[in-house]
Order: C-alpha cells, then sequence, then structure tokens
C-alpha cells in the first residue's frame, strides 16, 4: 500500500468511490453532484463511473432530499447525502434531527438508518452571516447522530470510508476552503475509526485540542510558542460525538493546561463540553483554567475587518496560551 | 429553456410615456454599468466572497419599479444588486457594501448577496435559496394586519421554486388572501442545472395553478411586457383579491457566480439572448418611436459612467468597518452581555 500526495477533494472522492465499488447499496445525492463535478468538485467523474441511478442529482429541495435519503437508508441502502454546505442542511434539520436520529429508538432496534450527512461547514472567507456558520456542536447535541470533522486528507479518505460502512447516521464536516488542501493519503483499503483523536503534534506544556481547519493557526501558533520555548502539544479532534476525552485527559494529565480552539460560537460549544470533561475527569491536575479560543458570540459580517475580529487566529490562540501559563504576553 | 409560451409584445406601438422609457433606460443602464464595474473589481479583489450579477436580467427590476409603488415592499435572492439600485440604492453605498466599507448599505456587513434598505422598503437579498419566499408572504401578512395599501413583490430563482417553502407559502397566501406578488425569475438555470432537470413541470408558473392563484408567463427580457403583466397582478392584489404569480422569462449571462465557467450552456444559447437585450431593445423602441433623441440617451450614458466611476472612487476612499462593529447590531439590546471568552 502506498501513499500519494492529494488534495482533500480527491481523498474524500476516493473514499466515496471506493466504497460504491466495494458496496452496490451506496448511492451519492445532492445539489450538483453529478453532471456538474459537485460545487467543490468532490465526485469528480462519479457520474461516470456509477452512472445515474447512484450519483443523483437532486433539485434544491434539502429537506426533501434529506428525507428520501432517510427512507432509503431504512429501506436497505446506505446514501451519501452531499449537502453544497452544511448551511443550508439546516432546512433538513427535521429529517436528520427528528428522523434520521430517532429511528433505531423509535422502532426498538428493527430500522436502522445507515446514511452519511455530508459536506462543508465554517466559515470560508468573506461570505458573510448565512453561510458562515459552524454545525459540529449543533449535531453533536443529538443523541442517535455521530459528528465527524477533518480537514487532513488521510483521515478524511479513512473517517469517510468508516463512516460509509457505519450502521448508524453520520454527519461528516469538511470545509470550503480546505478542499485544495494536501496531503498524503494511503491507497486503497485504509479506515480510520471513529470515535479516535490523534496527537498531531507532542508536546509538554500545554495541550491544544482543536478540529477541522482551526488545526492550521494551531499549529501556526504551536510553532510560534515553540521559538519562545513553550512546547504545545496539539490534539486534532477528528471526531466530535462521540468524543474522545481519554486521548484529551490523558495529555492534560501530562501538560496540566489545556486549550480549546474551536470555530464554534462559544455557547455550548465543542469547547463547553471539553471543558466539562476536563473539570470533571482531569480536575487535580489542572494548573490553569481551562480556557477557549472560539469564534466571536456574534453573527458573522462581510467585511474583511470584521472577519479577522470574528475568528481564532494564531495570535488570540498565543495570547490564551500565555494567559494559562501566567506569562507575559 | 422553453420560450415556446413567451407573451412578447410585438408591437411598436409606444404605449408609455417618454419618461418611463427613459427610466427604464436609466436603470437598466446603471445595473448594467454596476454590474460590469463589479466583475472588473472583483477580479481585483477589491471584491470578495460570492459575486452573482444581475447582467440580462435587468428589464425584470425595470419593469417591476414602473408598475409598483414606492411604499409596496420588494425581498429577494442574493442576485440583488440590480433590485437594491431599482429601489433607490445609490451605486455610491452599493458599491461601498461590495467593497466591505462601513459606508456601504448596510455598513459593509451583508456584503454582494445582502443589501437592505428600510428606508426603501427593500427586505433584503436573501442567502439561503427559497427562504424569501416565506418572509415575503410574511410582509405581505403585516401589510394587510395593518390594513394599508401596499403589497410585496417576493421574487426567487427557478431553482428556489422547487423548495418546499414555495409550496407552503402559496397556499397559506391563498388561503388568507395575502397582499403578496410572487415573481419567479426564470433564467433557465440554477447554478449548472438547467430547469428541465429539476422537475418534470418546466413551466413554472403551472405551478400556482394548483392553488387557483393566476399566474402567467412574461418576457422578462422586455421592461414593456413585465410592466403590464406587475400591474395587472397589482391591480388584481390591491382590489383585495389575494396573491398572482409571474414567471418572468429571462436569462443571466454571466456564470452563475464569479466562480462559475458556465459550461452545461452553449455559446449559441448566450447569443441567442444576447440579441434580445433588454438594454439594447428599449434603446431601439426609444429612437425608432423616436421617444427621444440619441442625444438624450447619450447624455445618459455619461450621467451613468460618471456616477458608476465615482462610486468606485466613493467604495475605494471609504474606510473598512472598525473591528468593534462587530459587537454592533447582534442584539437590539444595548448591554447585551456577550460571551468574551
Ligand atoms: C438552501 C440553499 N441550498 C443551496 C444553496 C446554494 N445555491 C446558491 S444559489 C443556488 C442556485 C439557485 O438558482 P436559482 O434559484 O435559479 O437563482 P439564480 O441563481 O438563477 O438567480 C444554489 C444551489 C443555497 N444558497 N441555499
Ligand atoms: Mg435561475
Amino acid at each position: 500500500m502506498s501513499n500519494r500526495v492529494l488534495p482533500l477533494r480527491d481523498a474524500l472522492r476516493e473514499a466515496i468511490q471506493e466504497e460504491m465499488q466495494r458496496d452496490e447499496t451506496v448511492f451519492l445525492m445532492g445539489e450538483e453532484v453529478a453532471e456538474y463535478d459537485g460545487a467543490y468538485k468532490v465526485s469528480k467523474g462519479l457520474l461516470q463511473e456509477f452512472g445515474p441511478k447512484r450519483v443523483i442529482d437532486t433539485p434544491i429541495a434539502e429537506l426533501g432530499f434529506a428525507g428520501i435519503g432517510v427512507g432509503a437508508a431504512m429501506n436497505g441502502l446506505r446514501p451519501i447525502v452531499e449537502f453544497m454546505t452544511w448551511n443550508f442542511a439546516v432546512l433538513a434539520f427535521d429529517q436528520i434531527v427528528n428522523n434520521a436520529a430517532k429511528t433505531l429508538s423509535q422502532s426498538a432496534g428493527q430500522f436502522r438508518c445507515p446514511i452519511v450527512f455530508r459536506g462543508p461547514s465554517g466559515s470560508a472567507g468573506q461570505l458573510a452571516q448565512q453561510h458562515s456558520q459552524m454545525f459540529e456542536s449543533w449535531m453533536s447535541n443529538v443523541p442517535g447522530l455521530k459528528v465527524i470533522s477533518c480537514i487532513d486528507p488521510a483521515d478524511a479518505k479513512g473517517l469517510l470510508k468508516s463512516a460509509i460502512r457505519d450502521n448508524d447516521p453520520i454527519c461528516f464536516m469538511e470545509s470550503e476552503l480546505m478542499y485544495a488542501h494536501t496531503g498524503e493519503v494511503p491507497e486503497g483499503e485504509y479506515l480510520v475509526p471513529i470515535g479516535k483523536a490523534v496527537v498531531r503534534r507532542a508536546g509538554s506544556d500545554v495541550t491544544l485540542v482543536t478540529f477541522n481547519k482551526m488545526i492550521l493557526p494551531t499549529l501556526e501558533a504551536a510553532d510560534l510558542l515553540a521559538q519562545e520555548g513553550i512546547s504545545a502539544e496539539v490534539i486534532d479532534l477528528r471526531t466530535i460525538r462521540p468524543l474522545d476525552h481519554q486521548t484529551i485527559v490523558e495529555s492534560v494529565k501530562k501538560t496540566n493546561r489545556i486549550i480549546v480552539v474551536d470555530e464554534s460560537w462559544p455557547f455550548a460549544s465543542v469547547a463547553s463540553e471539553i471543558a466539562y470533561e476536563v473539570q470533571k475527569y482531569a480536575f487535580d491536575y489542572l494548573d490553569a483554567p481551562v480556557t477557549r479560543v472560539n469564534s466571536a458570540d456574534t453573527s458573522l459580517p462581510y467585511a474583511p475587518t470584521l472577519v479577522e475580529a470574528y475568528l481564532p487566529n494564531a495570535g488570540k490562540i498565543v495570547k490564551a496560551v500565555k494567559s494559562v501559563l501566567y506569562a507575559k504576553a | 429553456m422553453t420560450t415556446t409560451t413567451q407573451s412578447r409584445k410585438k408591437s411598436s406601438k409606444s404605449t408609455f410615456s417618454k419618461e418611463t422609457y427613459l427610466h427604464w433606460y436609466e436603470l437598466m443602464l446603471r445595473i448594467r454599468r454596476f454590474e460590469e464595474r463589479a466583475l472588473m473589481m472583483y477580479g481585483q479583489e477589491k471584491i470578495r466572497g460570492f459575486c452573482h450579477v444581475y447582467i440580462g436580467q435587468e428589464a425584470v427590476a425595470a419593469g417591476i419599479e414602473s408598475a409598483i409603488r414606492r411604499e409596496d415592499a420588494i425581498v429577494t435572492a442574493y442576485r440583488q444588486h440590480g433590485i437594491a439600485l431599482g429601489r433607490g440604492c445609490t451605486a455610491d453605498e452599493c458599491m461601498a457594501e461590495l467593497f466591505g466599507k462601513a459606508t456601504g448599505v448596510v455598513k459593509g456587513k451583508g456584503g454582494s448577496m445582502h443589501f437592505f434598505s428600510a428606508q426603501h422598503r427593500y427586505f433584503g437579498g436573501n442567502g439561503i435559496v427559497g427562504a424569501q419566499i416565506p418572509i415575503g408572504t410574511g410582509i405581505a401578512f403585516a401589510e394587510k394586519y395593518k390594513g394599508t395599501d401596499n403589497l410585496c413583490v417576493t421574487m426567487f430563482g427557478d431553482g428556489a421554486a422547487r423548495q418546499g417553502a414555495l409550496y407552503e407559502s402559496f397556499n397559506m397566501a391563498m388561503a388568507w388572501k395575502l397582499p403578496v406578488l410572487y415573481i419567479v425569475e426564470n433564467n433557465g438555470y440554477a447554478m449548472g442545472t438547467s430547469v428541465q432537470r429539476t422537475s418534470n413541470v418546466t413551466e413554472l408558473y403551472t405551478l400556482g395553478e394548483s392553488f387557483d392563484m393566476p399566474s402567467e408567463p412574461v418576457d422578462g427580457m422586455n421592461p414593456e411586457s413585465v410592466h403590464e403583466a406587475v400591474s395587472r397582478a397589482a391591480e388584481h392584489i390591491r382590489a383585495g383579491k389575494g396573491p398572482y404569480f409571474l414567471e418572468v422569462r429571462t436569462y443571466r449571462y454571466k456564470g452563475h457566480s464569479v466562480s462559475d465557467p458556465a459550461k452545461y450552456r452553449t455559446k449559441e444559447e448566450v447569443e441567442s439572448y444576447k440579441e434580445r437585450d433588454p438594454i439594447k431593445i428599449t434603446e431601439n423602441n426609444i429612437l425608432q418611436n423616436k421617444i427621444a433623441t440619441e442625444e438624450e440617451l447619450k447624455a445618459i450614458q455619461v450621467k451613468i459612467k460618471k456616477e458608476i466611476d465615482d462610486s468606485v472612487k466613493f467604495a475605494e476612499n471609504s474606510p473598512y468597518p472598525d473591528p468593534s462593529e462587530l459587537w454592533t447590531d447582534n442584539y437590539t439590546q444595548e448591554d447585551y452581555p456577550f460571551i468574551l471568552d
């Protein structure tokens, strides 16, 4: 098995393609996924390979096609439903939350709903209020759903393949800005287990936990801190629900300090949940309060100055780290 | 796209005043030049994010505005620069908004998709496809509730016509006889998807018929036909008879947004629409019927060119919003306790 350098979009496509080759019941549907090759070209060439029965362009009707996915999943298929972005999946939350997540419980285990809802989540430059939202914490609030959020191409391939094979409904979150982001990706069969975080960089002074594209400013901050002799351990969650609190807690037991870098809004965010877990399971190890760097507690406007003020960045992360180290900024 | 039932007006006899023709000409030219400049500024990265231009569809904005009242409301989607200009937002404040400047029509907070103007009864550009259909219905609901004579023009694209929100709104608007004029701007495509590929019902105006809503197709490449249909509809609505639905058949010359190369359609198709260009049609109409002279049109062209040039300078010279603006306009409560860490 050899590795190649691939952009995120190709890694995702490879996962879909391999799973569609492996399993006849897997199909892809969404807006512009077939003839246009996907709004972000994730599904390029899949229509040619699998034909219109399995690669399906839908009208702009998120609630309807998400529900069709749920019904198909209850009746033996394995749909991959692409949302052009998760902002538009809001229209389909009834089907995701009230149905996909509830089917197993409501039917007392008689009906499964093995479906993957996927698309980009989070901000993507100056796209303004309605097109910039992060949905990881929203979806993670719902029992019955599993939530994956990653941008590393190898992880994306391995996790998407696992997600397609999983028998529970999965929300899979990518990033518009990261589809061209490259990394080494194993060829052929490659599975990454759902629910396992990964340590991207080992360190001893502070733990930085993050996910999705915030891994980039977080690693940048770790570099900046290293120049000042501060050693940061960086954890990439990859799966949000179930949360791998073991990896986080183990790291905190070593570093005694933790910053969560989370593009979600602060209230009831992924960071809030991690803060709970850490104070509960590593209380005696903490030398400083669990601290978070979230997006601002506001809608995201268009102007570049406001985008800059809104988003977490390396500077804000470094500042937070210094606060928990009680060091001068 | 289907052109078989185009109700295009063939008569050369002009039925509108000189003032109306010149108003149309000026507005359509303002929109066209504004959009051309916006694309150029996008190329120079002065404008970022999504940018969906209205080039080709100008007659729709023009024909609506001349047929409704200033007090009437309009709400539409993200392809909205032309609608805002039609409402009376200035090129200065619109260009500044695209630049993300504090002098923009929404202080640089909305960008290309979200202009709003309470002053001009413009309820905004909506970025979620179809979301404005129930919202426009609700704006109309409020007008009826308050007992005014106003209506709400609720505009959306052919792609949006496939959202469930349309069917729910049509039903309630008819059941409650709301003063709403639904206008679908059928430009043939929703991103790369032609109308034909989204449904077996491609004559969009017929969607109103299952609710017994008066519905008709309209040639959207000519402000005359748009005006006439909107006038008819407005009269019906103001008489208290409830909603009306127009399928305005138009075309976007450019890709869906700046990043779309529009490979899903032929050059010939695009050219065939450019031959029916609304600005050219109106210009020919004005000159052939001697409604105004070439000099008068020239003067308008010069005025618009200066207006657009000035708008770019205005935008360039305006400041970006201060970062503290992030915390304004989230709540009406002045001392709202934000989470700050
Ligand atoms: C709910 C929702 N789904 C998808 C999108 C992405 N999207 C933006 S515009 C568009 C096409 C809409 O086409 P149409 O309604 O015909 O309007 P036009 O662009 O032609 O003016 C799509 C799919 C969105 N903004 N909102
Ligand atoms: Mg359209």
